[in-house]
């Protein structure tokens, strides 16, 4: 899992059955200070995050179907908590 | 999961079994400000998508499991959304995208 920040939305009307009636939210992943941030993506939101949401992303498969209950679902990255607050040494 | 223009179409006359009837598209993966990062990818098409169409597309084997009938094919990108309306924010509204030493509080800095 990994620490992003919600930075957009997308909204699609044409798009697989698994993602009917959830959100896809734009993630760009949060870097230590000073290293360069890695690319961002695209998430399927589970915890109703929103624009400026720091969340925390399960980007496996497995882990997301397992989360959206659909064991066919083509879906890697599942927004799956939303982040208060994080302490690094 | 990641965005990517199509910018054309392949035609296999030879495939694997399984993915006979599979349309092929070439797309261009593109990133939040739809910038080109890398090169062209060949995807397989599940919402019959059409040529500057901007999509949300999927990797791996997960790819695979966005086929409606078959799901066990030898597909590593596929095309699951076609994109109407991608709103991202302007990066000097987006604050900072890195995480300090200590603690770093992210509550109450989400936007209504």
């Amino acid at each position: 899992m990994i620490l992003g920040r919600v930075v957009g939305t997308v909204v699609t009307t044409i798009s697989h059955p698994a993602f009917k009636h959830r959100r896809l939210l734009v993630v760009q992943p949060l870097g230590l200070e000073g290293e360069p941030p890695d690319a961002d993506f695209i998430a399927l939101d589970n915890t109703q995050a929103g624009v400026g949401d720091t969340v925390l992303v399960n980007r496996e498969g497995n882990g997301a179907r397992q989360v959206l209950n659909n064991p066919d679902a083509p879906v890697i990255s599942v927004i799956v908590g939303l982040v208060d607050s994080v302490y690094i040494d | 999961m990641l965005l990517g223009r199509v910018v054309g179409s392949a035609v296999c006359t030879v495939k694997y079994p399984g993915t006979e009837g599979v349309k092929l598209l070439v797309v261009q993966p593109l990133d939040k400000d739809l910038s080109p990062v890398g090169g062209f990818q060949v995807a397989a098409d599940v919402v019959q998508a059409g040529p500057g169409d901007l999509c949300v597309m999927v990797r791996s084997r997960e790819a695979a499991l966005a086929m409606t009938d078959v799901k066990f094919v030898p597909v590593d990108l596929a095309l699951v959304g076609i994109v109407d309306e991608l709103a991202v924010q302007p990066a000097d509204k987006m604050g900072e995208l890195i995480m300090r030493r200590g603690w770093n509080p992210f509550y109450g800095k989400a936007e209504e």
